[in-house]
């Protein structure tokens, strides 16, 4: 099935008429075009480059984290710098890294792909970026304070994190701004979704992409007030003599757990949804056949959402729960493996007697097809509660979740960055270096996490710099893995930039088997488009 | 400026929301430095705040002015009124996390605490908690903030749950009242709803005053004074921002900035200050009858 025939008359004309006005409509020049821009693309690379410096300045904490566990015994930095590595790192990494990075695609492509001049409220959309700079410069400001950065976990429990110093008040603030971000960001999203639709642009037409971005969309505007309003409880507990999470108060500090996972859950999957879009759009052009089950795709994500909202405690299963609570958690936590695993077989029955070719984009895709479902895998073992009571807070459990996060949301974004990256720039990126991005990557990530399901099993605890000798060979091979994932991915940097400097020129198709409406407009995108909304066709290819 | 073809009003030049970074930058600063007694943390505090105000008139300023210049097209109006109903659910789900400390509260950890609900509750509470019986309102078993005498519902309460009821009714004749074009009901209306807004929170600080001197109730009086003075306070600050929009709102309808048509500004207060409304409902329900 061939792709674009039908909208391409509209994008012609469309591009035409650009030609003509390039002058005044093109980007403010010097450097305030990016301080105060309103355009979605402009906004989306902002995104972009940003997490890409997050990208590194947390893989630069996970390489600490990983030197210091090179050996077992204390080496290189002190127990509390290293703890403060583990939750910075991930703070940078969710915060700093995935989901501004999504967010970013989320701009560039869901107007273009919706057929939408821009996003519903441009102004908003700049600031839910302008934020991101400065929370993070207090966030990572509290590294360099006396009392140091944030050490008890990201997911800040009472009352060890209640015990930090006075840096604590700082990484308080900080997700609060980082939340204004997220919900005005998200709430830009829904809004241009529901809004801002070409004429017969249904919601049955959107790539899935857009799908999981209104769905995520939605997580994020019910989870992160919850979150906000759990880390204000901690701050008055702290600082203004409140009793939520003190027993002696008629508290209790497994309540910040529950109130803290009502909102961590659903986060996870708002790592992951957007993932799920990308990879949905690229295996169907590289398999040059529509997405298998397109459907069952939205149903399955709109399950998932549902599901997120009642597992929480599946995070918990080891601070005494009544039975009832633990058999709830489990079998509901258990339940979200038949919508992900509807997503998996549709994803392989996309790929199923298709007209194949392994471009760097489809090799991440199959990558995190592959991966992701190992992380998913051991996520079910993880969801089963007896079991879990001996992998609790094991290094079986970082290997899960960095299963699920590293070979999987940020395969997908690499995928989408190549996918992608012609489209933004006009030009073509180096395929023998993608490829080879690729496989140093896929080879490396796998030293590095696959050990630790190893050591997890044996019963090595994670957060703590030391560990019992018998661990020693497999975190050395780990540590191993790290460097050579971390440093390769100075690769991606080289091959983006190569790009954007030039290349071979991009036809506005970029991909043989491409669908939906961006691969209709040039490449590059020029800076404005759809100001004259397509006409969708019944027949259009829209995904 | 200029307006995309299809009607869609795309702005350039957005310079009101680094302003706002810069505030809210400064604020967060301030008040985590004065938590700390850092240095200049007070007045980064105030600095940021003002900054803040600056740039929330500012911003809204320049929205209504374009409104005024009528750059608005519907589809536009339809983006304002989405970004609204989904920043009211947000505000939903931050009062939930607070509803929720407190059911959590009263239902699982305060009768633990007090060796009911079985799972090894009463040896906790035999060996950790000796003799604490657990009734709600609780200060838990380390009795902190010492004894105190929990709000009551009648009297200032009630009294304040029918002054918001009646601002919501004042707040539906004044959409009435524009709906029919009358523009004059429709001031007098507005100017009453933030009246009975602005009488609420005075006589929610009375509320607090009685609480601290008369009743030792304390936001220190363990869980009950937790929950009690975070969700009231967190609603009194709702109320207050409700009462600032609609009085904006009324300037403006001074100015005759609104007609029968497009009035959304008014709207979106309307919506919010039914939140508010309910918001308190469920806090009159759970925080002081029940």
């Amino acid at each position: 099935m061939s792709s674009n025939d039908v909208t391409h008359h509209a994008a012609d004309d469309h591009n035409h008429d650009h030609g003509d006005d390039h002058g005044h409509h093109g980007p403010a020049p010097g450097l305030m075009r990016w301080v105060t821009t309103t355009n979605h693309k402009d906004i989306g690379t902002l995104y972009l480059w940003f997490s890409l410096v997050m990208f590194f300045i947390g893989g630069a904490m996970a390489l600490v984290i990983r030197a210091e566990l090179f050996q077992p015994g204390i080496q290189i930095v002190d127990p509390m710098f290293f703890n403060s590595m583990t939750t910075m790192h991930a703070i940078v990494m969710i915060f700093g890294v995935v989901m501004p990075a999504f967010v970013g695609l989320a701009n560039w492509m869901i107007p273009m792909m919706i057929g939408a001049p821009d996003m519903a409220l441009p102004r908003l959309n700049n600031w839910s970026f302008w934020i991101m700079p400065f929370a993070f410069t207090i966030m990572l400001s509290t590294l360099f304070m006396d009392s140091g950065g944030p050490a008890g976990g990201w997911t800040l429990y009472p009352p060890l994190v209640l015990q930090m110093g006075d840096s604590f008040a700082f990484v308080i603030f900080a997700i609060h701004f980082l939340g204004i971000s997220s919900v005005m960001g998200s709430i830009n999203i829904v809004a241009t979704i529901f809004n801002m639709r070409a004429p017969g642009m249904t919601f049955m037409k959107m790539p899935m992409f857009v799908w999981t971005w209104l769905i995520t969309a939605y997580l994020l505007i019910a989870t992160i007030p919850v979150f906000a309003g759990a880390v204000t409880m901690l701050l008055t507990d702290r600082y203004f003599g409140t009793s939520f999470f003190s027993a002696a108060g008629g508290g209790d500090p497994v309540m910040f757990q529950h109130i803290f996972w009502f909102f961590g859950h659903p986060e996870v999957y708002i790592l992951i949804l957007p993932a799920f879009g990308i990879v949905s759009s690229i295996i169907p052009t590289f398999a040059r056949k529509e997405l298998f089950g397109y459907d069952s795709m939205v149903y399955a994500t709109a399950s998932i959402a549902f599901l997120s909202f009642i597992v929480w405690a599946h995070h918990m299963f080891t601070t005494g729960m009544p039975l009832a609570g633990e058999l709830f958690f489990m079998f509901s936590t258990m339940l979200i493996s038949v919508p992900t695993g509807v997503k998996v077989f549709n994803w392989v029955a996309t790929m199923w007697r298709g007209a194949m070719t392994f471009e760097t984009p489809m090799l991440f895709a199959i990558g995190f097809v592959i991966m992701f479902t190992v992380g998913g895998l051991s996520g079910l073992m993880l969801a089963i509660t007896p079991a879990d009571i001996q992998y609790h807070d094991t290094y079986f459990v970082v290997a899960h979740f960095h299963y699920v996060l590293v070979p999987g949301a940020i395969y997908s974004l690499m995928a989408a960055t190549y996918y992608w990256l012609p489209k933004w720039t006009g030009n073509m990126y180096d395929e023998k270096l993608g490829k080879m991005h690729f496989w140093i990557s896929t080879i490396f990530v796998n030293v590095l996490f696959f050990p630790m399901h190893f050591v997890g099993l044996a019963g090595m605890p994670r957060r703590i710099p030391d560990y019992s000798l018998q661990f020693a060979d497999w975190n050395m091979i780990a540590t191993i893995g790290a460097f050579g994932f971390g440093f390769s991915q100075l690769m991606f940097v080289y091959i983006i930039v190569k790009c954007v400097r030039g290349g071979e020129k991009a036809t506005a198709e970029v991909w043989e088997g491409a669908r939906g409406l961006e691969w209709t407009v040039a490449s590059p995108a020029p800076y404005h488009t759809f100001e004259t909304a397509p006409t969708i066709e019944p027949s259009t290819v829209t995904r | 400026m200029s307006t995309a073809a299809t009607g869609y009003y795309v702005p350039h030049d957005a310079r009101w929301p680094i302003v706002g970074s810069i505030g809210l930058f400064i604020f967060f600063f301030g008040f985590a430095s004065w938590l700390n007694d850092g240095a200049f943390g007070k007045e980064m505090f105030f600095i940021g705040m003002a900054i803040t105000i600056f740039m929330m008139f500012g911003w809204f300023g320049l929205v209504a002015k374009e409104s005024e210049a009528g750059t608005y097209s519907p589809q536009v109006d339809a983006s304002f009124r989405l970004c609204m109903m989904w920043f009211i659910f947000s505000e939903v789900m931050f009062f939930a996390a607070f509803f929720g400390a407190l059911f959590y509260a009263r239902t699982f950890s305060g009768p633990w605490l007090g060796g009911l609900g079985g799972g090894g509750a009463e040896m906790t509470n035999a060996v950790l908690h000796t003799g604490h019986d657990y009734v709600w309102p609780s200060n838990g078993p380390g009795d902190v903030g010492g004894k105190f005498v929990p709000m009551g519902w009648f009297g200032l309460p009630l009294i304040n749950t029918l002054l918001l009821l009646s601002s919501g009714v004042t707040c539906t004749l004044a959409h009435h009242a524009i709906r029919a074009g009358h523009r004059k009901p429709f001031i007098l209306w507005l100017l009453a709803t933030v009246t009975l807004g602005f009488i609420f929170m005075g006589l929610q600080i009375e509320e607090y005053i009685h609480a601290y001197s008369a009743l030792n109730l304390k936001l220190t009086s363990g869980i009950y004074g937790s929950t009690f003075f975070l969700l009231t306070g967190f609603h009194g600050f709702h109320v207050t921002m409700g009462a600032v929009i609609l009085l904006v709102v009324a300037i403006r309808a001074m100015r005759n900035h609104f007609s029968a048509e497009n009035h959304f500004a008014f709207e979106a207060a309307a919506w919010y200050w039914h939140f508010v409304d309910v918001v308190w409902l469920g806090l009159f329900i759970f925080v002081y009858l029940f």
